[in-house]
């Protein structure tokens, strides 16, 4: 045990560093993702067949395909159309375009909860259409989703530990480069599993207080 | 036609179409395995997790805690490249069955959990009262009623499970991806196998959504 103690603790600090960047990749995608999603949403959500089918394709696409697929593809995909990108941005634009799909779902399980009745009273009082979606229905939606969303935030920090096999060191790739050179792959993964599950263990606690938070004030 | 002809070399399907299929056929075995094992082992923790001694609720519940918060591919890692320090030397289609197996044993036991937990106190205890065993309050009343429940998400899971076997091709596994990768370095070509790859995932999804429907629709009845 101690001698497991004292492995870790040689290269907790590559270990952590591997941590921040999964971090900082997870927490990117989500924040850009949360974007893309909602204009996902309303387009999904909007009369015109010619808004609504090429949105539901770009959804049905990236949910159906396995997130490995759609890293391989944009890494290897987006230098033959001239654009050559670091790994790093190649992997936040995949992962961010996989969560703005299951996004978008979530969200418009939200506003068809939420109903019609909110939208067409803002309308009624002269807000327009923008300020409504953002100022009214947003805001409560949020409420609504917030469970979805932190499970959705946890499968993609999870999945972050796929960009390692495209050459970024996040977690997954300094512990694959730790193993590299001592051999020891039984102790490092596993103390990569256990900072995997304290970082979604602080996700999951976190949402639970954001929900407690908001539910308060309605 | 012309852009078509230009744009994919349909003559790359001649000769790698087997290669592509044999890994089609790779992942649904190795899927079907794996959503069977999860089930078992689901439905055993889910079963356990409600026993009357602390320990094994604890134990359930870290086990769920666990497959849930981990990554699959750090526990096929620990499997594959760890097995062998404490003497678990496995062959790597062997791993993968059984790291899904054992990864989406932990979403299936949710999913049981939340079923089992509908299932309101009171016909457990009229079905005790009448003589029923535990074992036939399972089998008789409460599996038959949390069906319609749990099956939805349960197929749910097994399409993520599908997808989630693409990593197996990290620990060469010769599955779908990885039988495609080795068509993007053999031929150099990225359009046609990407798009193959994409296209049979999506039938082998669909395929089972559509099962999934089928059953659903028997249950409901």
């Amino acid at each position: 045990m101690l001698e497991y103690l004292e492995l870790i603790s040689e290269h907790i600090d590559t270990l952590m560093y591997g941590a921040s960047i999964t971090v900082m990749i997870a927490v990117t995608a989500i924040l850009l993702g949360m974007a893309l999603g909602l204009a996902l949403c309303f387009g999904l959500l909007s009369r015109h067949r010619w808004i609504r089918r090429p949105c539901l394709a770009y959804q049905s696409l990236w949910r159906g395909t396995p997130i490995l697929v759609q890293l391989l593809i944009v890494f290897y995909a987006l230098p033959v159309i001239g654009l050559d990108v670091p790994a790093i941005v190649a992997a936040t634009a995949a992962l961010t375009m996989n969560t703005s799909a299951f996004q978008a779902e979530i969200y418009r399980g939200g506003m068809l909860t939420l109903g019609h009745g909110q939208f067409e009273a803002a309308r009624i009082l002269g807000i327009g259409v923008w300020p409504a979606r953002i100022r009214i229905l947003i805001p409560q939606m949020f409420r609504l989703v917030l469970p979805s969303l932190v499970n959705e935030t946890i499968s993609i920090l999870k999945n972050t530990s796929l960009v390692s096999i495209i050459a970024v060191t996040e977690l997954m790739r300094v512990s694959q480069q730790i193993v590299a050179t001592n051999y020891r792959a039984l102790e490092i993964y596993t103390a990569t599993a256990v900072i995997y599950i304290l970082m979604n263990t602080v996700l999951s606690m976190a949402g639970r207080y954001a929900e407690r938070r908001f539910a308060a004030t309605s | 036609m012309d852009i078509l002809t230009n744009l994919v070399n349909w003559e790359l399907y001649l000769e790698y179409g087997p290669l592509l299929l044999s890994g089609l056929a790779t992942t649904a075995y190795i899927c079907a395995l794996a959503t069977v094992i999860g089930i078992g082992v689901g439905l055993a923790v889910a079963l356990l997790s409600a026993s009357p001694v602390p320990p094994v609720r604890w134990l359930c519940r870290g086990y769920i805690e666990i497959m849930r918060g981990t990554p699959i591919l750090i526990l096929l890692f620990i499997l594959y490249y760890g097995g062998p320090e404490i003497g678990l030397r496995l062959p790597a289609e062997t791993v993968g069955v059984l790291g899904l197996g054992i990864y989406v044993g932990g979403y299936f036991a949710e999913i049981f959990r939340s079923g089992f937990q509908s299932i309101p106190v009171g016909q457990i205890e009229a079905a005790r009262i009448m003589g029923l065993s535990s074992g036939q309050i399972i089998t008789r009343i409460k599996i038959p009623q949390m069906l319609v429940l749990i099956v939805p998400p349960s197929i749910n899971q097994v399409i993520i499970l599908i997808k989630e076997s693409a990593l197996l091709s990290i620990i060469t596994v010769a599955e779908l991806t990885k039988n495609t990768t080795q068509m993007v370095n053999e031929t150099y070509a990225v359009v046609e196998p990407y798009i193959a790859v994409a296209l049979l995932y999506w039938i082998l999804i669909e395929g089972v959504a559509h099962i999934g429907r089928k059953i659903e629709q028997r249950i409901k009845v």
